[in-house]
């Protein structure tokens, strides 16, 4: 990942905690719901970002986890509803993968309120603005996950070593 | 005569398969040994850490590690050999992306050793004591390396310039690597020397895999007699091999036994576990939520199955909340 | 950094304004200078309405003297204008699929309040499409023919005007509709509002035409079963249901149904709304349209128990049209468009008993008067209550089953206007004293607030007031027999008691109560009233989400006859230029298999829900037929060894947004 853009694009505004979720969208239903809702003023929490996907089908289950390891407090997918998917059922294949991983997340600590799969229709704004309060509520509760602070954490113990080393090489050098 | 190449290998935390790996390369080894002059091998041969420690920087041309890193010791051992080598190498799965160790990343330090010092069955350990990285015996202070927190890849402490997959890697694997790398034409940083495409690629039992793959019931392998001739995901038995990279030869295949995972994610993947999961749950054959539940109640432990070799280079890393 | 494969990346960020849509929620200053700090950024802009004219212009000039090769404009919904930006950045030499949107109005500005957080988002989702655009790709649309033919569904006046515009302008027509007659409910209707014109004189003669058109191929009694494809071809499976009577042959003399063997009729007639009776073997009414008897099997007695003496067979030897060994046949068609007018139910006023339908035998819905007062309606025309009566005075409660939180909420919209021309009808009729029961009287359109003088003129009295319940409790000699309403009328303050000897209900307009099977059936939208979704409420408002779906008439929403036929003309002005176009541009979002990374293990294959990937023996790779892919992606989630890609939703674009949103979290 040689070409990836450097992350010197930090904002510099500090937040103090606020539960941050991300969602994955369904072009067809739930993207054009939260469209929806924007069109008829439904206001909702300001703490989730949409990425649209073309059906909830595309939701890798990668997705989610890239999402929790950089620092997701809570991810969320809509698809259409059970018989109405757009791709006639994607949405069927992105509930088996979400309730595999809501299992694999459990085993990894990784609390039931922080992965969501809701199904809302295109006509059904009210939802997603329901939706979003309700997780983001429910995230609040649970506190944060932030795992990008949890893994520098975790090499903290790395990191003292390597100045040690790190100042051998230098002494070695002098 | 220039002095021949200089090559090293080092295990960490591993069970010692990689060395017998290397020696499984039998007679192969004597081209390979004619080839380099192998400067430390601590299995093998009787060179200490110090002598590493004299050889001036960048001297050997390339050290191949085995294990993943647990401990200060094996860490520190990491920053010499990759201080003192040319291209650094991560051989096998433990190196590579954690290995079964890694497993252990489900549980925090304190459970890992109150079982092991206390609660494990075949202890009796009345004082519990526990080893302390520092101990004063008869006035001479003696030490131990920390037990860190967590089971890391080679990677995920120093830079690695090759990895060579697998529990453990093939003779002929590691012959091509060891021939690779005396060739001075090298591939791109990074890479993994194994084929880029998933197992399935070279598993005998291809054809016998359905195009319209249906799973109804995960079988574990002891639950069931196996055909021996046909697809494990046919047989509702869950095999890796789709989402791991091949190479292997297929071993366990004709071994009658599926793939577990062990030469890690193809290029394209971050994370095997995910990828495999994703795969296997879009082929569950129902629609209920219920019934869906019932079949995948079939995969006992799901992290062990999908993150049996690399827990530690998985998104997550570890259970998050130890 | 800027350098990667495909070259310097150079993006320009454009944020727009959108008047004070956007600015007054979010800083769009603010966010614009915060991306131009970001990597690979070589100007970002604000602007007030980056749609118009001088907003693309200005994004082609970046292009060209900047020489920019991706941009990000941060503006309303991609479903709005990401093909206004696609179009300047492709007049500006640029490939269009270096364009991305980021939705700050509708998913931003429009539903948050508090300006620093909607700023601060706004940030987050521009970082995330300019990081997204690095891994962005020259593409091409994909074209697909189109079939000329049109389907229409459902032969109601939306419908039949639709049906007919597209075989005018030389396109073959399907209509399907599920009654043994097309007409719908216009046909059932006696006069229309505001001009009194009758509408059995300007409707028949479009259900003739429609049978005569060399263009049209009408299909009554029939019903679609299955819907294939998409835009350009569907292929669609219609069920043609027996009627017992062989269509090629029939002639309509009915001679058949004078010589059944029920002497009289004896069976609820639907189209008069059961006020009168009809045989098992029937003809909907005079003009139906085809011209053909149906046997009704649920009460035809050869049908029901193979014991009848035939009679009809022999009124109809010499044709042999009636058989009885009819079976249902399937047709299936393949069309480029679908045009869907499936109309509507009205309201079943029984959920409203304190109004006594069902209960008193004079209390009568709008529809079922409009065939007391038509002339070929069960009385020819005179208008008396059950017990044979003429009304001395009679009630039209409106908004039944309207405007009411505890039915349904939205106005009907017809059912003023319907209720003041059935007041000045049976005011014509009967001479009757005549009360409009009304909330608020709505007669917005063409010559409506006229007509309402009129009738308000012909002495029809108004009471401003829901009425509270219909009851025939007598509390006094003048409403011994009657019916009384009692209403408070909140013009006068006082509550009220008035007898009536019949009370019409204005019935409120439903969806179908199939509508969500249709919905299903052609995979479009349903708002949350159950009506068809369009695509957008004013700028599109009969295509809908599914390319080549176009909806026209009631089935949409509640609306008027002109209403209905400026839709349905619409609809099918919309179908016939995408057949004149002769192709559709598709999104190259089509998903394909990097063959050299395949190892060929088949778990994709079966996912796949329009058979587009297929297992290629020969190289032992799975291979995906772009032209039967639509994109979704489902497979690209699942292949294991990350072997397959989707164009536009690439896994490095999506990985590099979901880490674009959460740089902050690091």
């Amino acid at each position: 990942m040689e070409d990836k853009p450097v992350a010197t694009d930090k904002l510099s505004t500090s937040r103090d905690w606020e539960p941050l979720i991300v969602a994955f969208f369904c072009n067809w239903c739930t993207y054009t719901a939260a469209d929806l809702a924007g069109v008829s003023r439904m206001g909702y929490d300001p703490n989730v970002r949409v990425i649209r996907v073309m059906c909830s089908g595309r939701v890798d289950p990668q997705f989610v986890l890239d999402a929790f390891a950089h620092g997701a407090d809570g991810v969320l997918i809509g698809g259409c509803h059970p018989g109405d998917c757009h791709y006639v059922e994607g949405n069927y294949k992105a509930l088996r993968r979400y309730l595999l991983l809501k299992r694999l997340l459990r085993e990894l600590g990784i609390e039931e309120g922080r992965l969501r799969l809701e199904w809302i229709a295109a006509s059904e704004g009210e939802k997603v603005s329901k939706t979003i309060n309700e997780m983001v509520e429910q995230v609040r509760a649970l506190g944060p996950l932030r795992l990008t602070r949890k893994f520098k954490e975790w090499d903290a113990e790395l990191a003292a070593l390597e100045a040690e080393a790190q100042s051998e090489e230098v002494a070695a050098h002098a | 005569m220039p002095d021949k190449p200089k090559i090293a290998f080092y295990w960490c935390a591993s069970c010692g398969g990689c060395e017998e790996s290397i020696v499984d390369l039998a007679e192969d080894i004597l081209e390979v040994a004619q080839a380099v002059d192998i400067v430390f091998w601590p299995v093998a041969m009787d060179f200490k850490r110090k002598d590493v420690e004299a050889m001036p920087d960048g001297s050997i041309l390339a050290t191949m590690v085995n294990g993943s890193i647990r401990t200060s010791e094996q860490e520190e051992m990491a920053y010499l050999l990759r201080r003192k080598s040319q291209i650094l190498i991560a051989y096998g799965s433990c190196a590579h992306t954690g290995g079964v160790p890694s497993l252990a990343n489900q549980f925090s330090r304190e459970q890992i050793l109150r079982y092991v010092y206390e609660d494990a069955p075949t202890v009796v350990n009345e004082q519990r004591v526990r080893p302390q990285p520092r101990h004063q015996h008869n006035g001479t202070a003696v030490s131990l390396p920390e037990f860190r927190g967590l089971v890391r890849s080679l990677d995920q402490v120093v830079e690695v310039d090759y990895y060579l997959p697998g529990c453990p890697p093939t003779p002929k694997l590691l012959k091509q690597a060891v021939l690779t790398l005396l060739s001075g034409n090298l591939p791109p940083k990074g890479t993994v020397l194994a084929p880029d495409t998933a197992l399935c690629d070279q598993c005998p039992r291809k054809e016998t895999k359905p195009t319209d793959l249906k799973i109804n019931e995960f079988k574990r392998p002891h639950w069931t007699q196996i055909d021996p001739n046909t697809c494990f995901l046919a047989q509702g038995i869950i095999c890796m091999g789709p989402a791991t990279r091949s190479g292997c030869e297929a071993q366990c295949i004709s071994g009658n036994m599926p793939c577990t995972g062990c030469f890690g994610p193809t290029s394209r993947v971050r994370d095997q576990g995910a990828k495999i999961l994703s795969s296997l749950a879009s082929s569950v054959n129902a629609r209920e939520p219920e019934d869906i539940e019932k079949i995948l109640d079939g995969i006992v432990d799901p992290v062990g199955t999908f993150y049996r070799y690399s827990l530690a280079k998985s998104l997550l890393r570890a259970k998050v909340t130890r | 950094m800027s350098e990667q494969k495909n070259g310097e990346v150079r993006i320009g960020v454009y944020v727009c304004h959108c008047g004070a849509n956007i600015a007054d929620t979010v800083d769009v200053k603010a966010v614009a200078e915060y991306a131009a700090t970001l990597p690979g950024v070589v100007v970002a802009r604000d602007y007030k309405y980056m749609c118009s004219d001088p907003g693309q212009e200005l994004v082609q000039e970046d292009i060209r003297n900047l020489s920019l090769n991706r941009v990000v404009v941060a503006a309303c919904s991609p479903s709005l204008h990401e093909n206004t930006f696609r179009g300047a950045a492709e007049r500006a030499g640029l490939n269009p699929f270096f364009v991305q949107m980021v939705n700050i109005r509708e998913h931003d500005s429009w539903v948050h309040s508090d300006r620093e957080a909607a700023t601060e988002k706004a940030k987050d989702l521009v970082r995330a499409a300019v990081r997204r655009v690095y891994f962005h790709k020259p593409l091409e649309k994909r074209r697909v023919p189109i079939h000329s033919e049109v389907l229409v569904v459902g032969g109601g006046i939306a419908g039949i005007h639709a049906a007919l515009t597209v075989a005018n302008s030389g396109k073959k027509v399907y209509l399907v509709e599920r009654e043994p007659t097309i007409g719908g409910h216009m046909a059932q209707y006696d006069k229309t509002f505001p001009t009194l014109d009758c509408a059995a004189c300007i409707l028949t003669p479009k259900m003739s035409a429609v049978k005569a058109h060399p263009n049209i191929t009408l299909w009554t009694y029939s019903e679609v079963v299955s819907v294939d494809g998409s835009v350009g071809d569907y292929k669609v499976v219609v069920k043609r249901k027996p009627r017992y009577v062989r269509e090629d042959l029939c002639v309509g003399c009915l001679q058949c149904i004078d010589t059944c063997v029920f002497k009289e009729p004896k069976f609820d007639d639907e189209f008069n709304m059961g006020l009168s009776k009809r045989k098992p073997i029937y003809i909907p009414f005079p003009q139906a349209t085809p011209k053909v008897v149906v046997i009704d099997p649920e009460s035809c007695i050869q049908l029901k128990t193979g014991k009848c003496k035939k009679s009809c067979l022999e009124a109809c030897v010499e044709r042999g049209a009636i058989d009885f060994d009819q079976k249902e046949t399937y047709e299936e068609i393949h069309v480029g468009s679908i045009i869907i007018a499936t109309g509507f139910q009205t309201f079943d006023p029984r959920r409203m008993p304190q109004y006594g339908y069902g209960k008193y035998p004079n209390v009568y819905t709008t529809l079922e008067v409009e065939r007391l007062v038509n002339a070929s309606g069960p009385t020819g025309g005179q208008v008396v209550t059950r017990d044979g009566r003429v009304p001395k005075s009679v009630g039209i409660i409106l908004c039944v089953g309207s405007r009411d939180e505890n039915t349904n909420r939205w106005c009907s919209r017809v059912c003023c206007m319907t209720s003041l021309k059935l007041a000045h009808l049976i005011k014509e009729h009967t001479g009757a004293e005549v009360f409009i029961f009304y909330i608020d009287m709505r007669a917005a359109g063409k010559g409506y607030e006229e007509f309402y003088q009129r009738v308000l003129n012909e002495g029809v009295h108004f009471v401003r007031g829901r009425v509270a319940e219909i009851t025939d409790w007598a509390l006094d000699p003048s409403e011994e027999g009657k019916l009384v309403a009692r209403v408070e009328d909140t013009n006068t303050g006082f509550v009220r008691r008035i007898p009536l000897d019949m009370v019409v209900l204005a019935v409120g307009l439903e969806p179908q109560p199939d509508a969500l099977n249709v919905q299903r059936l052609f995979g479009i939208g349903c708002s949350m009233d159950g009506f068809f979704l369009e695509k957008h409420p004013k700028l599109a408002p009969a295509p809908t989400y599914t390319d080549g779906i176009f909806i026209a008439g009631v089935c949409h929403g509640p609306k008027d006859i002109p209403d209905t036929v400026m839709q349905a003309g619409y609809a099918a002005a919309e179908a016939i230029a995408l057949a004149d176009t002769g192709y559709f541009e598709l999104e190259p979002n089509t998903a394909y298999i990097v063959e050299e990374e395949c190892s060929g293990c088949k778990s994709c294959i079966p996912l796949c829900p329009y058979q587009a990937i297929s297992f290629n023996e020969e190289k032992k790779k799975a291979f995906i037929n772009e032209v039967l892919c639509k994109g979704c992606g489902t497979c690209v989630a699942a292949c294991p060894s990350g072997s397959i890609k989707q164009n536009l939703f690439e896994d490095e674009e999506i990985f590099s947004e979901i880490e674009g949103v959460l740089a902050y979290a690091q």
